[in-house]
């Protein structure tokens, strides 16, 4: 209460970075966030749509897991999204801003689209497949591997150079569909060869490898030489060179693995599902990737559950525009706060907001009243953080020497008994019982 | 001389994470004195000053301009209470002139009159005994005169208060003297001075007290007149350190490496590099000094195979076998593969030498992951060798799977330096291996290359601090603007005579000779 008109000039919060985050603690700020994500879409529907938020909730799953159908849809349409996000991965990894996944695999579709219009019915099926299989694999890598190239030699843009190649994609995959449709429509039919093997049900196989895919990429990122080497690269070129790596062998490598890894996600969309193509087939999972291997980290596992979750919000929000029949608009919007929530909550995990001395007490019993939930939460936590004694701190610290500690922990000592000295002096009698 | 407080900080308190970077710090600086602040790298001092320059906002406590409590929260409101800072880190755009940048962020209501400030820019220089010219592009200027731009930018905005980051870290002793001299011309015009320094003969000329400052807590301050060296390392180390370097005889010194004629033109056409020509023997310490930017990092980096040369030769002298090998135009993988025991400590330690984001261990397998056919990481040789690394240099690391960064700046070295000397080198190149680092992390490096040369090591050493070089090498190659200007004897040689090595222009060179 003694600096009270200084305290008013103070600013009200400020930020400053965490040291080091535990992944439980981290974990807890991202499930607060995705709460918080539900509690502020909820309040939208009921405000802007007018729909029960918890119908809109439970139509979402439902969406998603309320029939065999769409279980095994959304699963599918999850193994294609981790396929692409698994292909720009190693690419992201070495700093290698890889944005032309969308192009990779609309040309490794069309390749393969092409095989089966050149040689179906002309050979065995199983012979089909496979050379779709090499065929699509291949244009993704030359897709890939051309950027690369221009990169490791000329120091070109990749990010421009790949998001150029997606158009080149795209209107090579326009001007084919011309040729192959002699009627002008553009419109291929379902192709009735080159289809891939079913087994348990159509989409079991498609599951299965892009999980089998998960494990290879990861292990081949975290314990091979070549992830190894990715990862030094994109830390530092210049440690890379140091070390005697050959920086440009390393870019066209791993772009080269990048392409081809789209190529074979553009197979699978053809001889696994759509046994056709057009312009849309990818449908800008090219570039929802590039969310899901940032959100799980550029870590395979995580981006399991990061595209479950973007999975989850895309067929959820289709489900609730059929469900209540409202412009899909309503559903983008959702979607987006909810990623917004998730994305910008990433911040807490890195920085914590201190708020100024006085306000503490006023601004926490004003969050339980008016103010939305996650900033309440934040405040708690700050508060928490306020009230750990000094001495807390000082036991947890790890990074000094033993010594260091003792210091530290003696001179919180003696700032506790000053502190403690000043309130005697100011509350006067009242301390001293 | 007037014992008006000008600033006072009380009970100061700054946290980062869990890291207490300023504790309970109190201290106070009057009108027209010049105070050091002193102590270890990582003791907080930049810390603290940055809080005084409005760049960070104390956790606790006060801050008081004039005797009263102010609120600094962002370098605007620094200089609203007449407080400016030279940061360690040059702040200049480039291709603007002296001028353009001194008014840079200066809102003033008057029309923005080049002349004007011109002439100010001016009668600041006149009144300080600075030397500069106003129009002349930061781009064409030498170190020295960037950081007179610098402090000129902070006086054109009426400072009372100048903050000085380790401004002789970067100047020659003979601009070092220019520089004390200006700074003694504002004290004597009442300005407070404070200069955050690690270097004590510099805080015992220069100041009229020093404040000691020692894991984040201010230990004391004491006037000059009463310090001298040792109580001062007493009071920021904590303990009585032992201020000599060893130096010993070299034994059997032979040629291990031969470097002639070595010339490297650079993409802007310089020449970084001009017809170098030096011998390294095998249990000596070469020292290689020179004013920062002076091709020693592309002398080394040529050595090492990282920087491409016009001309020259560079020829390793394989004490096994008595091959000669030239280096030139081979990568550092290529030479390796031919057998060459030759290490490389950078100057650029998480940028060059090690991966700042991979642990310990990634870090140790940097050199040795090519080992074997696998196509898989073994990473149990390089984690036992960090394990014991990290025991017998005392690296302070929670363990073997910290992310380096989070390292202090003497344990990052300790690391990378332990990695470079695991591999038996017979040539240990090392550039500025103690910078930044604590008096006592510096000694135990020292003593690291001292044992080295004794094992009949060739060591290349780049530093900085003159006091150093002359104390550790045996010899001291002198460079000027990528030129050898003199290869003198590291024992007889005082420090005036390889300052004014390295200072001396290419005309000077003609005319003696």
């Amino acid at each position: 209460m003694l600096k009270n008109k200084t305290n008013d000039k103070e600013p009200l919060f400020h930020v400053t970075k965490r040291d080091d985050v535990t992944f439980s603690k981290a974990m807890g700020i991202r499930a607060i966030a995705v709460v918080a994500a539900f509690v502020f879409c909820m309040i939208l529907a009921l405000i802007l749509a007018g729909i029960n938020p918890l119908k809109m909730i439970s139509s979402m799953f439902s969406g998603c897991f309320g029939t065999q159908r769409r279980i095994w849809k959304f699963f599918k349409n999850l193994s294609i999204l981790l396929y692409i996000s698994l292909a720009v991965t190693p690419a992201f990894r070495m700093k290698f801003w890889n944005i032309g996944a969308e192009g990779q695999t609309l040309i490794g579709a069309l390749a393969s689209v092409a095989c089966i219009i050149l040689l179906g019915g002309k050979i065995p099926n199983g012979l089909l497949v496979l050379i779709m299989f090499v065929a699509g694999v291949l244009a993704g890598a030359i897709w890939g591997v051309i950027p690369a190239v221009f990169k490791a030699i000329w120091d070109t843009n990749e990010t421009l150079f790949t998001l150029m190649m997606n158009y080149v994609a795209s209107f090579t995959v326009a001007y084919f569909l011309l040729v192959w449709t002699p009627s002008g429509s553009s419109t291929l039919g379902m192709l009735s060869y080159g289809w891939f093997p079913q087994i348990i049900h159509e989409y079991f196989l498609v599951i299965v490898i892009a999980l089998i895919l998960t494990g290879v990429i990861y292990v081949y990122l975290n314990y091979s030489k070549h992830g190894y080497e990715i990862s030094v690269v994109g830390e530092s070129q210049k440690t890379a060179k140091y070390i005697g790596i050959n920086v440009k062998k390393v870019i066209i490598r791993t772009m080269t693995l990048s392409g081809a890894l789209c190529g074979f996600a553009g197979f699978l969309i053809v001889a696994a599902l759509d046994h056709s193509v057009t312009t849309q087939t990818v449908g800008g999972q090219g570039f929802t990737a590039i969310m899901v291997s940032w959100l799980g980290k550029f870590n395979p596992i995580a981006m399991f559950a990061t595209s479950f979750l973007i999975t989850f919000l895309d067929q959820g929000a289709a489900q609730i525009s059929t469900e209540f029949n409202i412009d899909s608009a309503f559903p983008s919007v959702i979607v987006g706060s909810i990623l917004f929530f998730i994305i910008g909550c990433e911040f807490f995990i890195y920085y914590k907001v201190n708020f100024r001395h006085k306000a503490k007490n006023m601004v926490t019993m004003a969050a339980s009243e008016n103010i939305v939930k996650d900033e309440e939460t934040l405040n708690n936590e700050a508060l928490k953080q306020e009230n750990k004694t000094a001495i807390d701190e000082a036991a947890h610290e790890t990074t000094d020497v033993q010594d260091a500690k003792q210091d530290v922990k003696q001179d919180t000592k003696q700032d506790i008994n000053q502190k403690a000295a000043t309130l005697q002096e100011n509350n006067g009698k009242e301390s001293e019982q | 001389m007037s014992k008006e407080i000008a600033l006072e900080m009380r009970h100061i308190t700054k946290r980062f994470g869990k890291v207490v970077a300023n504790h309970d710090v109190n201290m106070e600086i009057y009108k027209g004195e010049i105070l050091s602040v002193l102590g270890e790298n990582g003791c907080g001092k930049t810390t603290l000053m940055n809080m005084i320059a409005g760049i960070y906002y104390p956790d606790e406590g006060q801050i008081l301009v004039n005797g009263e409590e102010v609120v600094i929260s962002s370098p605007k409101d620094a200089f609203r209470y007449k407080i400016g800072m030279v940061h360690q880190h040059f702040k200049l755009v480039d291709v603007f002139t002296a001028s353009e940048n001194i008014v840079l962020g200066d809102s003033g209501e008057k029309k923005y009159n080049i002349k004007a400030v011109n002439e100010r820019v001016l009668g600041i220089t006149k009144k300080y005994g600075f030397n500069i010219d106003p129009s002349k592009k930061i781009y064409e200027m030498s170190v020295s005169e960037k950081q007179t731009v610098e402090i000129v930018k902070v006086l054109y905005k009426n400072a009372d208060i100048l903050i000085l980051d380790e401004p002789t870290a970067v100047l020659t002793p003979q601009e070092t003297k220019k520089l004390f001299s200006v700074l003694r011309n504002m004290r004597a015009d009442g300005k407070s001075i404070i200069i955050i320094t690690h270097k004590l003969h510099e805080v015992l000329e220069i100041s009229d007290r020093v404040a000691v400052l020692r894991k984040g807590e201010h230990i004391a301050t004491i006037d000059t007149k009463d310090a001298n060296e040792s109580l001062l390392t007493e009071m920021m180390v904590g303990a009585k350190v032992e201020l000599n370097i060893h130096r010993s005889e070299p034994k059997d010194p032979k040629v291990l490496l031969k470097c002639e004629h070595l010339t490297s033109i650079n993409d802007e056409g310089i020449k970084v590099l001009d017809d170098i020509s030096f011998e390294a023997k095998s249990g000596e310490i070469l020292g290689i000094a020179g004013i920062a930017g002076s091709g020693q990092r592309e002398l080394l980096e040529a050595i090492a195979g990282l920087q491409p040369l016009n001309e020259g030769a560079i020829e390793y002298n394989n004490p096994k076998n008595n091959e000669v090998v030239n280096l030139r135009d081979k990568n550092p993988l290529q030479i390796r593969n031919l057998g060459v025991r030759l290490s490389f400590v950078p100057e650029d330690r998480l940028g060059m030498g090690l991966v700042g984001n991979m642990d310990i261990t990634d870090n140790m397998m940097l050199r040795s992951y090519r080992k074997g056919k696998s196509i898989f990481l073994d990473r149990e040789k390089p984690r036992n060798l960090a394990e014991q690394i990290i025991e017998s240099l005392q690296v302070n690391t929670p363990g073997v799977n910290t992310p380096l960064r989070r390292l202090s700046g003497g344990n990052v070295q300790k690391v990378l330096v332990g990695r470079e000397i695991s591999s038996a080198p017979k040539v240990l190149m090392v550039a500025y291996p103690v910078r930044g680092l604590d008096i006592n992390s510096s000694y135990t490096i020292y003593n690291l290359l001292n044992s080295q040369k004794e094992n009949g090591v060739s060591i290349i050493f780049v530093g900085e601090d003159l006091d150093v070089l002359l104390e550790l090498c045996d010899r001291i190659v002198v460079i000027n603007s990528g030129r050898v200007t003199g290869i003198v004897d590291g024992r007889t040689i005082t420090k005036e005579e390889v300052g004014l090595l390295m200072t001396k222009s290419r005309d000077e060179e003609v005319e003696n000779a």
